[in-house]
C-alpha cells in the first residue's frame, strides 16, 4: 500500500484535464450534422456567395464596386435580355394557365370519364426535359413545320408559333403547365362543397360563382403553381439555347462565361439578378399565401360537387381536352417521329422511317449514357444518404441549428443551375484535384456533386415524409429493449423508411439524368459529358437531329420509368404500412 | 312578407340504387319552427337538401307556398340554408359574406350596406363586420352564417345540424337565440338534428325519421307521451318495453307481462298490442309487493346527482328506473330483491 496516492483511482486522461469547453461531448449524430453542414457550406453556400461577391467586385482590382451593375444596365443587349426573360416568364405563366385551367376545372367539376387520363397525362410533359422537346416543336410548329405547311398550303397563311421568344414561351408553357394543373386541381378538390352550395343558396351560379367563390378559394394553389412556373422559366438555360434565342438572361450568362471567360463580371451580375428574382418570386408567393389556408374540406365533405355534363357540354369538354392533350403531347410525338424518321425538312411528316438513328445514337453516345448513370447514380445515392440524415436530425433530435441545416439544403431550390455552375467554375478553378493535378473545376466529380446539390431538396422532402410515417414509439420500443441509438437507426428507422428513401433515390436519379443547365457549364470535354449534354451536342447539327431525338427518347424513357417506379414504390409502401399497423 | 308553408308530397329519392327517401308526406305550417329528428342515415339531411335544391332531383312534389320547387335550380328557389360547417367564405370579410346574396340580387350598394348592418345587428355582431371569418369563434361564425342567410329575406329557413359544431354550453345558448330570432322574423323554419333535446326545446312540431320514412309527426310532448311505434318510443328518451298481451275484462283492461304479472291499464287506452312502454320516472321501487307491481332484482346502480338510475331485472327483461335523490338517502343496493310499482296512467301499449 502506498501512502502517497490512492491506488484505486486511475490517472485522468488528457481530455479530462482540458477545460470542458475545448472538448465538447459530441455524439455521433452531432458529428454527422457538422459534416453535412460543412458539405453544404462548401458545395452550395460558398460557390453562390462567390458569385455574389464577384458581381460586386472590380474585375481588375478586386475592390467593392457597383460598376458592374451600372455596366449591365448600360448595355442595350442586357436591358433587352432582362425584359425578354421577364416577358417570356410572365407569358409562359399566362399560356400555362390557359392550358391548365380548363383541364383542372373540367376534371374537378364534372363527372368526366377522361378525368384520370387527364390527371396522368398532365404529368407527361414533366418527364421530358424541355430542351429535348424544343427541336421537335420546331419541326411541328416552326415556320416550315407541319402545322404551318398545312396552313400555308390550304389557307395561305402561317402563324409564327416558334419565332424568337414565341418559341420559348410555347415550349416552356407546354412543359411547365403541370405545376399549375397539379396545384390548382388539389386546391379545387380541397374546397368543401358547402362553400359552393352556400353561394348557390344565396342566388349565385355559373361563371359568376366560379369567379367570386371557387377561383378565389383555389387561388393559393394557383399562385404556388404559377410562381414555380415563373421561376423555372426565368432560370432555364437549355430551351432558349436550343431554340437559338440568346437575348435572354440565362443564355447571356452562359455565353459570357463560356466565350469570354470566368473573369468576365457580366455572368456574375446576371447570376445575382437570377437569384434575386427567384427569391423574390418565392417570397412574393409566400406573402400572398400567408394566412390563406383555404383547405376547407370537412370530414365527409369530399370537395366541390361534381355535375353530369349535358351532351353538348360533353362534346365541348372532350374537344377542349383532346385539343390540349394533342398540344401537350406534340413534343413527344414530334420527337418520336424525328427519332424514327430519315429526313424531315419542309414536309409535314418525315420522308421515310428507319432505325438508323438509334444505331447512330448508340454508337455515338455510349459514353454519354455511361457517364449519366455514373453521375446521376452518385448524386442520387448521396442525396438519399444526406437526406435521411438531415431528416432524422431535424425531426428526431434537438441538435442546435438543425433547422438551419434543413433550410440550407432546401435553399438549393432557389439557386438556378446556371448560377451553381458558374459558382463551381469560379470556386474550384483555383484548386487542383489531388494526385492528378488537373484543375478541379473540370473534374467530372464536380458535375456529380453539382447534380447532388441540385436534387437534394427533392430527396430531402421524400426522406422527411418517409420518416414522419415512422412512429416515434417504434424507436422508443427498440431503445427500451436495450438498442443503442445507432443500432435503432440501423435496425428500425432506416428499414422502415426504405420505401420513401427508394422513391427519393429514383426521383433524384431520373431528374438528375436529364439536367442540363448546371452541367452545361461544368462539362469540360465530351468524354465527361452526360446524356443531356449529348442531346444538346447532337441537336446542334441538322444531321445529328435524328440521333439526338433517339437519345431524347432514351431520356424520356429513363425519366418515365423512374417516375412510375417511384410511384409504385410509394404505393406499395403505403399499403404495407396500412396493413401492418392501423394508425 | 307573407309567411309560406311547405308541403311535401310523396317524395322519393335515390342515390344510385339506394333509396334514401321512401315516400315522404309532410305539411309544415307557415311560420312554424319544425324539426326533422332522426339517427344518421335516416334521410333527414337528404330531405332538407332536397328542399334547398341540392343533390339529385326527387320524385314527387315539394311546394313552398304554392310553388313546386322540384327541378328548379338552387339559386332560383329563394330558400335560405345554414350549413352544418357554416360555409363562411374564408377569402371574404364578414361584411362581404353577409352582403354576398344582396349583391347577387343586384341591389344597389347604397341599399346593401344598411341591410347588412341590420342583419349583423340582429345577431349582435355589428362590431365584427370587418373581421375575416377565421378570426371568429365557432359561435360567432354560426351567427354570421345565420345573418348571411336571413339578410336576403328567404321564404323559408333551413338549418342543417346548426349546433353540432358548438360545445355543449354554447349549444344551449345558441338554440335559445335561434328560437328568439325565428320568432322575431316569423320565418317558416326547418331544423335538422339528431339530438332529441335540441328538437324538443326548440320546435313547435317535429317529424321523427328513420330509414327514409317519417315515423311520426307531432309536438314534442305528443311524440314523447304517445309514441306511434317502438322506434319513436325508444328514440325519444329512455323507454322500458315489456312484452306481453292485453286482456280485456268488461270495462277494465290490463296488460299481462310474459312473466304473468298484470298491470292495469287506464280507461280508454289502446287495447291491442303486445308491448307496453314505461318511462323510467313512472316506476318506483318499493320493498313491499302490491298491485301493479313486478318482482325484481337490482343489477346495477348509477348515481347521477339529482337522480339515481337503477337497472332492475324484472318482467322478463331489464328495466331502467329513475328515482329522485334526496340528501342522505342511500337508496337500494345492487343485488337487493325489490318490487317495481308501475304508474300505468300514462302508459302506452303498442
Amino acid at each position: 500500500m502506498s501512502l502517497t496516492s490512492s491506488s484505486d483511482g486511475q490517472r485522468p486522461g488528457l481530455a479530462d484535464r482540458l477545460p470542458s469547453w475545448l472538448v465538447p461531448n459530441l455524439s455521433g449524430l452531432h458529428i454527422i450534422a457538422i459534416m453535412i453542414a460543412l458539405l453544404l457550406i462548401g458545395l452550395l453556400l460558398v460557390p453562390v456567395a462567390q458569385v455574389m461577391i464577384v458581381a460586386f467586385q472590380d474585375p481588375a482590382t478586386g475592390a467593392a464596386t457597383l460598376q458592374n451593375f451600372v455596366d449591365f444596365f448600360g448595355s442595350a443587349l442586357f436591358r433587352e435580355s432582362s425584359w425578354n426573360s421577364f416577358y417570356v416568364s410572365a407569358m409562359s405563366v399566362v399560356v400555362a394557365t390557359a392550358i391548365a385551367l380548363p383541364l383542372a376545372y373540367i376534371t374537378t367539376r364534372f363527372h368526366f370519364s377522361g378525368s384520370i387520363l387527364i390527371q396522368s397525362l398532365g404529368f407527361i410533359p414533366l418527364i421530358m426535359p424541355p430542351f429535348v422537346g424544343a427541336v421537335a416543336m420546331q419541326l411541328i410548329f416552326g415556320r416550315n413545320g407541319t402545322v404551318n405547311l398545312i396552313l400555308r398550303d390550304n389557307f395561305g397563311f402561317s402563324i409564327p408559333f416558334m419565332e424568337g421568344l414565341n418559341g420559348v414561351i410555347l415550349v416552356q408553357s407546354i412543359h411547365y403547365f403541370p405545376f399549375i394543373l397539379i396545384n390548382l386541381s388539389a386546391s379545387l378538390r380541397n374546397i368543401d362543397r358547402s362553400m359552393e352550395e352556400a353561394a348557390q343558396n344565396l342566388g349565385s351560379h355559373g361563371l359568376r360563382l366560379f369567379r367570386r367563390i371557387v377561383f378565389p378559394l383555389a387561388m393559393p394553389g394557383y399562385i404556388a403553381g404559377a410562381a414555380l412556373v415563373f421561376i423555372k422559366v426565368f432560370d432555364d438555360l437549355g430551351t432558349p439555347l436550343l431554340l437559338n434565342v440568346n437575348n435572354m438572361l440565362a443564355p447571356q450568362a452562359f455565353l459570357r462565361i463560356s466565350s469570354i471567360g470566368i473573369s468576365d463580371p457580366m455572368g456574375y451580375v446576371i447570376s445575382v439578378i437570377l437569384v434575386v428574382f427567384s427569391v423574390l418570386s418565392l417570397w412574393a408567393s409566400f406573402l400572398f399565401m400567408r394566412g390563406k389556408d383555404y383547405a376547407t374540406v370537412q370530414k365527409g365533405g369530399g370537395g366541390i360537387a361534381k355535375r353530369t355534363l349535358k351532351p353538348a357540354e360533353k362534346a365541348l369538354a372532350y374537344g377542349t381536352v383532346i385539343f390540349i392533350l394533342l398540344l401537350v403531347l406534340s413534343p413527344h410525338i414530334g420527337l418520336l417521329l424525328l427519332s424514327f424518321g430519315t429526313i424531315w425538312s419542309f414536309a409535314p411528316l418525315p420522308d421515310g422511317y428507319t432505325l438508323q438513328n438509334y444505331i447512330t445514337m448508340w454508337e455515338g453516345s455510349k459514353t454519354f449514357i455511361m457517364n449519366t448513370i455514373l453521375y446521376a447514380g452518385i448524386a442520387a445515392t448521396l442525396d438519399v444518404i444526406i437526406g435521411t440524415a438531415i431528416a432524422y436530425i431535424v425531426i428526431r433530435t434537438n441538435i442546435f441549428g438543425r433547422k438551419a441545416l434543413d433550410y440550407l439544403a432546401t435553399a438549393a431550390l432557389a439557386v438556378p443551375g446556371v448560377v451553381l455552375g458558374i459558382g463551381y467554375l469560379r470556386t474550384f478553378h483555383q484548386f487542383d484535384v489531388p494526385f492528378t493535378g488537373e484543375p478541379m473545376a473540370s473534374w467530372w466529380v464536380i458535375i456529380a456533386l453539382a447534380l447532388m446539390i441540385r436534387r437534394l431538396p427533392y430527396a430531402l422532402r421524400a426522406c422527411t415524409a418517409a420518416l414522419q410515417q415512422v412512429s416515434l414509439a417504434l424507436e422508443e420500443a427498440a431503445e427500451s429493449l436495450g438498442a443503442t441509438k445507432r443500432r435503432t437507426i440501423q435496425k428500425v428507422v432506416v428499414p422502415l423508411m426504405t420505401g420513401g428513401i427508394l422513391a427519393g433515390f429514383v426521383t433524384s436519379f431520373a431528374t438528375a439524368a436529364v439536367e442540363l443547365s448546371a452541367t452545361i457549364m461544368l462539362v469540360s470535354s465530351n468524354n465527361d459529358a452526360p446524356l443531356a449534354y449529348g442531346i444538346y451536342l447532337f441537336m446542334q447539327t441538322p444531321s445529328g437531329r435524328g440521333a439526338g431525338a433517339a437519345l431524347g427518347i432514351v431520356a424520356v424513357i429513363v425519366v418515365a420509368i423512374g417516375t412510375i417506379a417511384s410511384q409504385i414504390i410509394i404505393e406499395r409502401d403505403k399499403k404495407l404500412k396500412a396493413s401492418s399497423g392501423d394508425h | 312578407m307573407e309567411k309560406k308553408g311547405i308541403k311535401i308530397e310523396d317524395v322519393h329519392l335515390s342515390f344510385g340504387s339506394t333509396e334514401v327517401l321512401k315516400g315522404v308526406n309532410l305539411e309544415i305550417k307557415p311560420g312554424e319552427f319544425f324539426a326533422f329528428l332522426g339517427p344518421s342515415g335516416s334521410g333527414k339531411s337528404t330531405l332538407l337538401r332536397a328542399i334547398a335544391g341540392f343533390g339529385p332531383d326527387p320524385r314527387g312534389r315539394i311546394l313552398i307556398g304554392n310553388r313546386d320547387v322540384v327541378g328548379m335550380s338552387p339559386w332560383t328557389r329563394n330558400v335560405g340554408m345554414v350549413f352544418q360547417s357554416y360555409a363562411l367564405w374564408p377569402h371574404m370579410s364578414v361584411r362581404d359574406n353577409v352582403g354576398f346574396g344582396l349583391k347577387e340580387r343586384k341591389l344597389p350598394t347604397s341599399q346593401i350596406r344598411p341591410k347588412v348592418d341590420a342583419a349583423l345587428d340582429l345577431v349582435d355582431l355589428s362590431h365584427l363586420a370587418d373581421r375575416m371569418p377565421n378570426q371568429l369563434s365557432g359561435g360567432q361564425q354560426q351567427r354570421i352564417a345565420l345573418a348571411r342567410t336571413v339578410v336576403v329575406e328567404p321564404e323559408v329557413l333551413l338549418l342543417d345540424e346548426p349546433l353540432s359544431n358548438l360545445d355543449a354550453s354554447l349549444r344551449v345558448q345558441m338554440r335559445r337565440e335561434l328560437l328568439r330570432l325565428q320568432r322575431q322574423l316569423g320565418l317558416t323554419t326547418i331544423f335538422v338534428t339528431h339530438d332529441q333535446e335540441e328538437a324538443n326545446t326548440t320546435s313547435d312540431r317535429m317529424a321523427v325519421l328513420d330509414g327514409g320514412v317519417i315515423q311520426q309527426v307531432g309536438t314534442p310532448q305528443e311524440l314523447y307521451d304517445t309514441p306511434a311505434n317502438l322506434f319513436v318510443a325508444n328514440f325519444l328518451g329512455t323507454a322500458n318495453i315489456l312484452e306481453g298481451r292485453v286482456e280485456v275484462d268488461g270495462a277494465d283492461a290490463r296488460f299481462v307481462t310474459k312473466t304473468g304479472d298484470p298491470l292495469s291499464l287506464p280507461k280508454g287506452a289502446v287495447t291491442s298490442g303486445s308491448n307496453i312502454v314505461l318511462r323510467p320516472q313512472n316506476i318506483s321501487i318499493t320493498k313491499k309487493a302490491g298491485a301493479n307491481a313486478l318482482e325484481g332484482k337490482i343489477l346495477h346502480k348509477e348515481f347521477l346527482g339529482s337522480q339515481i338510475r337503477y337497472l332492475v331485472a324484472a318482467g322478463g327483461t331489464e328495466i331502467v328506473v329513475d328515482q329522485s335523490h334526496s340528501a342522505g338517502v342511500d337508496g337500494f343496493d345492487t343485488g337487493a330483491l325489490v318490487h317495481l310499482q308501475a304508474n300505468t296512467s300514462g302508459a302506452v301499449v303498442l
